[in-house]
């Protein structure tokens, strides 16, 4: 059997910027399987504007930016429509697809399978179980790639960045969405998302709601949730669940490869190396969801890593040092440092649970190392270096965040 | 249809019990003829059970629901393989988790033994956490049952019908029984026109009251009872081999938690009663209580993503036991009152209502078997992701291929709406719940269902 230098997971921003840094590095033999039948992973279906202006100079549509990034690697080998079952030790795969099933080797395989959002049912959502209740990935599906409308008078549950491309996703099939019902007690997008929401696309928005109850027997009839006190009803003929994505892990959990119960996704180092030294992992697998324009970044420097390793550069994964989170943080990634050091400086990134303000801080066996003073929203990205330090005989590493008093 | 479609033998219901009895009924002869009023048959009380295959080891003594579980199972084994149905031989444990529960174990050992299931046996702590070291420790000591398994509650049924259908009976959907008259052959009024028939058999499930009332007024009312579960994500399936039974109580065989014939792992159900017939609402407050009871029992649960949340109405009477009488003046046979036990006890009242037929009404034949295998969904076996043909997969989480998609689009019983599709495939039944394929499915399905 043939021994690929690099297998990639994935054909999403990550996966297919990875795929362009290694062949500008000089890495030919790398394979990109994705199990969907056209490259580009999400923003295939985003149909909407607010990508590719960092990457390609010049702002474009979702589609148009997944295009670009698949056509920037048409000389590579582009397995559309194959399906990947199973990861083993040392960079083998199974795969299913056109050619019936194969075993693929690689020297290293990059997983960037991306996310998805959380469903309905795993959010425990009450009520009946009509038709009609989706996703936005799914609504972009409907929307942009067979140009269909799946309801007339959808409802749009959450108020993260996702929620906005539904109304735009909406508007491209001619229409509006009754309401945006947000359970925080402020819209999880920036601000004025909400005035956006409200002036821009005329949906009003709806903070602080709770109790969600989903009505209709076939297809959905309403909402009904409580709201300062007042159960209210929303008629409506859809409901779309927006946001709270999710790394597409499937196959990691069946796998030999360590998770993180934090971000979800596969334990990595400070170069995206997995606890299997053959694999490394970028994007939005990492975490759940940030931009397309951060997965670009991270598949290109994971690209760097995985290129260092092929020609014997990259230190061996030997000792590795726990990164924990703690206090106010839901996760902290890279969950471990690996290899001797000196490190470079070590780029961390975090999300909190609750909006904080207060001190973050990063210590070495208990001892301070890094610390900033810092006011945060909860789904919102942290990322900061910490200078190159020693950290001859450290076994953990704890990154905290503790309001202040 | 029109007066003149005459029938000798019209099944009100298309649930498991009244497939079951369809298929019993084709084989022998007869050319039933299935009203089903929803969109796809298995869409009121047996779209959602526990999928196990019960020995009977714990139904009560010399009961006709006894003896019908006992006739399903084997008839169950006997045919399964012809028919392609997969069989998870996994066994079950009833668990004790405190000294009042322990205490019952030698009762139920021995109502086991007095029903036969005579594999049964009691297990001490030490041996239980051999059988299953992922169990809580705070479990006391069980009673092993070998011979409990978990099947496909939705294939089994399906085959049945399908073996119906190729020995000559008919199935109407979207075909609710309105109301009737009797003048010595049924005059039934359905959503598609009249129908008449020889004889009616009401297996109606959920509704098996209101209908029984078209003959007699009703001897016994329907009260649903409402059963809600979760269903873990695949992840979850390494942590236990057998079902998990709770001590039972006068009410309900309590929280179960199992594998399932698909690969994920199902905690549930929980048991409410309500008048309610259609609607069966999931309640975020109770499938909170069942992830964290799972959790308590099987820590390994703790963190894995629930894939799926679903509510069922188990058609429960006031009596204890199912209620199948025939009525020969009147050519009628009520099958009533089959609550949770029908995934097993089908094919034994299909065939106890065989007998019924025989007594009362004429002479049965049996013709030599037609076998229509049914294409498998069970993880245990090969699927055709795995076979050696090139496959375009479509739903990625449940591995489900265009190829299965289009096979259940078409073929001896279409799917009816978008839920006889999922249980025919699986098709957007996995952890995305259709994040990735629905838009598709739906584009491959075209106008042949509608949502």
């Amino acid at each position: 059997m043939k021994t690929h230098d690099v297998i990639i997971l994935g054909a999403g921003p990550a996966g297919l910027s990875a795929a362009a840094e290694l062949k500008r590095l000089g890495v030919s033999d790398v394979v990109i399987i994705d199990r969907e039948t056209t490259g580009g992973g999400i923003p295939r279906h985003c149909g909407h504007t607010g990508y590719g202006l960092l990457q390609f100079g010049r702002l474009m549509t979702g589609p148009d930016f997944a295009k670009r990034l698949v056509d920037r690697v048409s000389d590579l080998d582009l397995r559309l429509g194959h399906t990947a079952l199973k990861l083993e030790p040392n960079g083998r795969l199974q795969i299913s697809g056109r050619h019936g099933p194969e075993t693929l080797q690689a020297q290293k395989v990059l997983l960037a399978m991306g996310a998805r959002e959380t469903p309905r049912s795993a959010r425990l959502i009450s009520g009946t179980r009509p038709w009609g209740v989706m996703t936005t990935g799914t609504l972009q599906q409907y929307a942009y790639l067979h140009g269909k409308a799946p309801f007339q008078r959808p409802l749009i549950i959450g108020s993260e960045l996702v929620a906005f491309s539904a109304l735009l996703t909406l508007g491209h099939v001619g229409l509006k969405a009754v309401a945006m019902i947000e359970e925080r007690p402020r819209i999880t997008a920036a601000r004025p998302g909400d005035w956006v929401a409200r002036i821009g696309f005329g949906v009003p928005v709806l903070t602080g709601c709770s109790d969600l109850h989903i009505l209709g027997q076939d297809r959905v009839e309403g909402l009904s949730f409580q709201r300062r006190g007042v159960t209210r009803t929303l008629e409506c003929d859809g409901i779309i669940f927006t946001g709270q994505f999710r790394p597409e892990t499937a196959l990691l959990t069946q796998s030999h490869l360590e998770l993180d119960p934090g971000t979800h996704g596969p334990v990595i180092d400070q170069l995206y190396r997995c606890t299997d030294a053959s694999y490394f992992a970028g994007g939005n697998l990492l975490r759940g969801i940030e931009t397309a324009g951060q997965c670009y970044r991270e598949g290109k420097s994971a690209a760097h890593a995985i290129h260092a390793a092929l020609s014997d550069k990259l230190a061996p994964p030997t000792s590795p040092i726990r990164i924990e989170a703690a206090g106010a943080l839901s996760y902290v990634y890279p969950q471990r440092l690996t290899g001797r050091g000196p490190y470079d400086p070590l780029l961390f990134k975090a999300r909190a649970s609750v909006a904080t303000t207060g001190r973050l801080r990063v210590l070495a066996d208990g001892r301070e190392i890094w610390s900033r003073p810092i006011n945060v929203l909860p789904e919102r990205r942290i990322a900061w270096r910490v200078p190159a330090v020693d950290l001859t005989g450290v076994h953990h590493l704890t990154v905290d965040l503790q309001p202040r008093k | 249809m029109t007066e003149t479609n005459h029938t000798q033998v019209v099944i009100i219901g298309g649930g498991v019990v009244g497939c079951a009895i369809f298929r019993r009924l084709a084989m022998a002869g007869l050319k039933p003829v299935l009203l089903e009023a929803g969109r796809d048959i298995l869409s009121g009380a047996s779209k959602a059970n526990s999928a196990l295959l019960h020995t009977g080891f714990d139904a009560p003594h010399g009961s006709l629901e006894l003896a019908c579980m006992q006739q399903g199972y084997r008839e169950y084994l006997g045919i399964r393989e012809k028919l392609n149905l997969p069989l998870v031989k996994s066994g079950a444990v009833v668990v004790a988790w405190n000294e009042e529960e322990l205490a019952k174990l030698d009762g139920i050992l021995a109502k086991a033994h007095d029903n036969n299931v005579t594999d049964t046996a009691r297990v001490d702590r030490d041996a239980l956490r051999r059988l299953e070291p992922l169990l809580s420790p705070k479990a006391l000591g069980a009673v092993h049952v070998p011979g409990e398994h978990i099947i496909d509650p939705w294939s089994a049924p399906l085959a049945y019908v399908h073996q119906g259908i190729a020995h000559g009976g008919i199935v109407l959907r979207d075909c609710k029984v309105e109301s009737g008259r009797f003048d010595g052959i049924w005059h039934l009024h359905t959503a598609q026109g009249v129908v008449t028939a020889d004889l009616v058999i009401n297996a109606a499930g959920n509704q098996g009251d209101i209908i029984e009332a078209i003959n007699r007024p009703a001897p016994f009312k329907i009260t649903p009872r409402k059963g809600q579960f979760v269903v873990f994500d695949k992840s979850a399936a390494r942590l236990l081999k057998a079902i998990i039974l709770p001590v039972p109580t006068e009410r309900t065989k309590g929280i179960v938690i199992c594998r399932t014939a698909f690969g994920n792992v199902l905690v549930g159900p929980t048991a409410e009663d309500q008048e309610d017939r259609i609607h069966a609402e999931v309640e975020q407050a109770a499938l909170r209580n069942l992830v964290a009871r799972g959790a308590e029992m099987l820590p390994g649960l703790a963190g894995i993503d629930v894939t799926a949340i679903y509510a069922g109405l188990r058609p429960a009477t006031q009596f204890k036991d199912y209620q199948v009488t025939a009525q020969p003046d009147r050519r009628w046979i009520t099958v009533a009152g089959i609550r949770s036990t029908g995934l097993t006890g089908a094919l034994g009242i299909a065939q106890h209502v065989a007998g019924l037929y025989a007594t009362s009404f004429g002479k049965l034949t049996e013709a030599e078997p037609i076998w229509t295998p049914m294409p498998n969904l069970c993880e245990e076996n090969a699927r055709p992701y795995q076979g050696p043909l090139p496959t375009e997969i479509v739903c990625h989480c449940e591995l489900v291929t265009r190829a299965e998609i289009e096979d259940a689009l078409g073929g001896i019983l279409p799917a009816g709406d978008v839920g006889g599709l999922k249980r025919r495939t699986r098709a957007m039944m996995g952890r995305c719940q259709g994040f990735y394929c629905s838009a598709q499915v739906m584009a491959i399905a075209g106008d042949t269902i509608t949502p």
